[in-house]
């Protein structure tokens, strides 16, 4: 019986098996279903790791071996080439690799799987069925791992963080990066990698505009059609631009990968698409706590890493004390806020700050985020000059102003 | 010079090697495209019609009865994933509760079994999540879903081991006949024989007319279908029908076999074999099946695709001996139920040929498939293999879970794939939520390296279809 299994050994994981070997937790073990740890840290040879975590600019498998370098001083067990095939809410962990299949269990277990993009199916965008179509990360892994490219001529769909990323990529190893296609009126990728990605090197970008068919000749795509969108994403008749290209890049979202998460019966967030979590990044299966992409997608693998310590913390806590809390309370999220992470607090605790982090779904000005209690009196108020959905925003609450909470606490916005 | 030479390598060409493969007899297979069942086999809705739909003494009705009942045991022989999970006709209004009574009388006439009109209580048991409004639905137990190019794959590659040539790549130009011996030209080869069997799809009046006269004509009919993720598969028990009406046969909203739910397909007559998906007909599907299920969740849509029917101007199946062209035997317009019917059709083409000479069956011929899917097997099953290769305990496909050694087995098969989709086809991988997004790159680098190719001849599927263009500026890793 194993004190703690980590699933997966990306920034989330490897943080995680980290922090609780620190804390002096003994038996641990680290399950990842690549032939090395890292995760996709290891296809990100871009800079921009580290700036927060490390106070220095890394790249992304430079960040990652900041990690590993440090997890093989320790005991921590690590599994490599493993594949969590199920797990359940007793904690049992069936394993494959190539010394067999079987049932492991620990006392705690932190879900750090990460996620997966979305795929053209997701947006049933039209056309034909050639090659050419590939998820930005797809692309990004045959292009930095294998050392090929897959295209010339590109068409980016979506201004996420790894399209973005790869336009530049791809324009550094000579390929003409033609345009960037968003279908909102805003990005939903970092600012820095709008301007260093795209700006930088004169790609355009079409906000409100999305791909309505792709033509292949010979099997391969040959052009792709972009369409204007209005408010309600209903294609503007008209307003169509053919774009001669061989490669369309998808750039479209990316989704918490939840499967074993559901296995467990660990209630999932349909607007996340993560475990529901408590402060604590405690699932709602006792024991099992989570942290990364899985819970909820980042910007960066430097918050991704912080929220793992805490999940660490508290799958040390769990396995070596008995819990002291005697109620829950929610977290509510008024749009145009679209989530929260957590989505539930346990009271009391001892923490003095509670992190809780949101995206919107529309661009805001000068605006204050407020904390209101179940009776509507606004308990605390955060200034900012602007919150994007690209962007994911934090906010501190004092545990001290809801101590005495007994149902909720929302989360809103007002524009100055 | 072979004795037999069937065109087409879909369901119907398959199916018809497989049985012929069971005679003395020389056979070859010329197939288009670099793997079978890549035309309309590959794209329709998974079902083994029951056979209450076509006109009773129709070609259509005889075969898909027939198929119908052979499926199952055919598909155990072969290893192909088939569920006898049933099918309903739902019915909303008073006119469609006369069509299925049309329907079921027509199903006893053909001589379907287990057919039965159910009230809406008995079809919510079968079916908890339907639209509101059910007023009742015809029950056809014995329909079923099966996984369609599996199914030929199997067919095929059984035909190869009792030594049927199959001919990939070579798409026929021209054929020409002298003296009792046809010769067929193709973009490769030339190839001679005593009978053709035309099992060209889509274009087997095209084939039919490079030697014969006009007998027939296919019109290609586009059907768009969404592919749903398991969460979706979930809510599906059986197959669902709309109620046929002057509108149209509606959308069917099914199961897979490998748990996913598929919606589609609408029919749309088009000029070529256009296999593009349009916005407009998806919104269609889209709002069609919320007649049927008004729960789908199009979010969790994982793909589209289309598929063409070859449909035939006599509005039935045309099996039989070209008119203009003796020893030419056409199983042409095999449109729906074709896949249901595609296994009957080709079992029977040896009465026709037996009319001619008489070819008596092999002393020995496999007529089985072993296939090993790792996710079925037992624990201790599991570790028995891994035990004896540890390629099995090597998950390539996370969302479909299968196994390096899978992918490696089908490289040793009779018909090893040429493309990614080709594995995709014979194992799953890249089948699942992620649409090979993880899995895509392992399997191109085994296809590279098993192919012995450069990486710039990876295919996804059919020729041309390229997943790598260059060298990164670094080269090599």
């Amino acid at each position: 019986m194993y004190d703690l299994i980590v699933i997966g050994a990306g920034p989330a994981g490897l943080s995680a098996a980290l922090t609780a070997c620190e804390k002096g937790l003994k038996k641990i073990l680290v399950i990842e279903r690549d032939k090395e740890m890292g995760g996709i840290l290891n296809q990100c040879i871009h800079n921009g790791f580290g700036l927060h975590l490390f106070k220095e600019e890394l790249t992304g498998p430079e960040f990652a071996g900041r990690f590993i370098e440090k997890i093989k001083e320790t005991d921590v067990e690590i599994m490599l080439d493993t594949m969590v095939m199920d797990l359940d809410e007793n904690k049992n962990v069936y394993i494959l690799n190539t010394r067999g299949y079987q049932k492991i269990a620990a006392k705690a277990i932190i879900l750090a799987m990460g996620c997966r993009e979305r795929t053209r199916g997701a947006i049933a965008t039209p056309g034909d069925r050639g090659s050419g179509v590939y998820t930005a990360g797809a692309a990004q892994r045959y292009m930095n791992m294998n050392g090929y490219s897959v295209g010339s001529k590109v068409v980016i769909l979506g201004s996420g963080d790894i399209g973005l990323i790869m336009a530049r990529r791809m324009t550094l190893e000579g390929a003409k990066v033609l345009a960037c296609v968003e279908i909102n009126s805003y990005s939903s990728g970092l600012r820095r990698n709008i301007k260093q990605c795209l700006e930088d090197f004169d790609i355009p970008l079409y906000y409100s505009h999305t791909i309505t068919d792709i033509k292949c000749t010979n099997n391969r795509v040959s052009k792709v059609i972009i369409s204007r969108v209005d408010e309600k994403y209903n294609v503007i008749e008209g307003s169509e631009i053919e774009i001669p290209c061989d490669t369309v890049l998808l750039s479209i979202g990316l989704i918490p990968e939840n499967e074993l998460s559901k296995a467990a019966g660990i209630i999932i967030d349909e607007r996340t698409k993560g475990p529901v979590v408590f402060e604590n990044m405690e699932t709602s299966v006792e024991g099992i706590f989570c942290c990364g992409n899985v819970v909820q997608v980042h910007d960066l693998a430097d918050n991704v890493a912080l929220e793992a310590k805490k999940a660490a913390l508290a799958a040390c806590k769990y396995v070596s004390e008995e819990s002291s809390f005697e109620r829950i309370i929610e977290v509510k999220a008024n749009k145009p806020i679209s989530y929260t992470v957590p989505q539930k607090i346990h009271l009391p605790i001892e923490e003095k700050l509670i992190d809780v982090s949101f995206r919107t779904n529309r661009v805001l000005g000068n605006c204050v985020i407020k904390v209101a209690d179940s009776g509507g009196n606004v308990i605390s108020r955060y200034k900012r000059e602007y919150v994007i959905p690209g962007e994911l925003e934090k906010i501190k609450v004092p545990v001290s102003l809801i101590r005495n909470e007994q149902n909720n606490i929302t989360i809103f916005i007002e524009e100055d | 010079m072979y004795d037999v030479i069937i065109i087409g390598a879909g369901i119907v060409g398959c199916s018809t090697a497989y049985w012929l493969s069971q005679y003395e007899m020389s056979i070859a297979v010329l197939e288009t495209h670099n793997d079978v069942a890549n035309g309309t086999t590959k794209a329709n809705t998974g079902c083994m019609h029951a056979g209450y739909d076509p006109q009773p003494g129709s070609l259509m009705a005889k075969y898909n009865v027939e198929g119908s009942a052979m499926g199952k045991q055919l598909c155990e022989k072969l290893a192909v994933p088939y569920e006898n999970c049933g099918s309903l006709v739902v019915a909303h209004t008073k006119e469609d509760m006369k069509t299925i009574e049309e329907l079921y009388q027509r199903g006893k006439q053909n001589g379907v079994k287990e057919l039965y009109l159910l009230d809406e209580k008995q079809t919510r048991e079968l079916q908890p999540r339907l639209s509101g409004n059910v007023k009742g639905s015809l029950y056809a137990k014995t329909g079923a879903i099966v996984d369609p190019w599996q199914f030929a794959i199997a067919l095929a590659e059984v035909a190869v081991e009792n030594g049927v040539a199959l001919k990939l790549n070579n798409e026929v130009k021209a054929i020409t006949k002298k003296e009792g011996i046809f010769t067929i030209t193709t973009n490769k080869d030339k190839y001679q024989c005593r009978y053709i069997i035309n099992a060209a799809g889509v274009y087997s009046d095209v084939v039919h007319e490079m030697i014969g006269e006009k007998e027939f004509t296919i019109i290609p009919v586009r059907g768009q279908y969404f592919l749903l993720d398991k969460n979706e598969g979930e809510k599906v028990q059986l197959m669902l029908f709309q109620s046929p009406s002057q509108k149209g046969k509606g959308v069917a909203v099914c199961p897979t076999v490998h748990g996913n739910m598929i919606v589609g397909p609408d029919a749309e007559t088009v000029e070529s074999e256009d296999l593009a998906t349009t916005a407009e007909a998806l919104k269609y599907i889209k709002e069609q099946s919320k007649l049927t299920m008004d729960c789908i969740n199009y979010r969790d849509n994982i793909r589209n695709f289309a598929g063409i029917r070859a449909r035939s101007d006599r509005g039935d199946f045309i099996i039989e001996e070209s008119k203009s062209v003796k020893n030419f035997y056409n199983l042409a317009g095999i449109a729906s139920p074709g896949l249901t019917a595609g296994c009957a059709i080709g079992y029977h083409v040896i009465d026709w040929l037996n009319t001619k000479e008489n070819f008596v069956k092999k002393q020995n011929y496999q007529e089985t498939r072993r296939k090993i899917r790792f996710k079925e097997l037992s624990f201790a099953e599991k570790n028995e293999l891994i035990a004896k290769n540890p390629a099995y305990g090597r998950i390539v496909c996370r969302c479909e879970h299968v196994t390096e050694g899978e992918i490696l087995d089908c490289f040793s098969s009779p018909i090893p794939p040429q493309s990614i989709d080709a594995v995709k086809r014979r194992t799953n991988a890249g089948m699942g939520r992620c649409q090979s997004g993880f899995c895509g790159e392992r399997v191109a680098m085994i296809l590279k390296e098993k192919l012995n190719i450069e990486f710039n001849e990876i295919l996804l599927d059919k020729e041309g279809s390229k997943i790598l263009m260059n060298k990164a500026k670094e080269g090599d890793y």
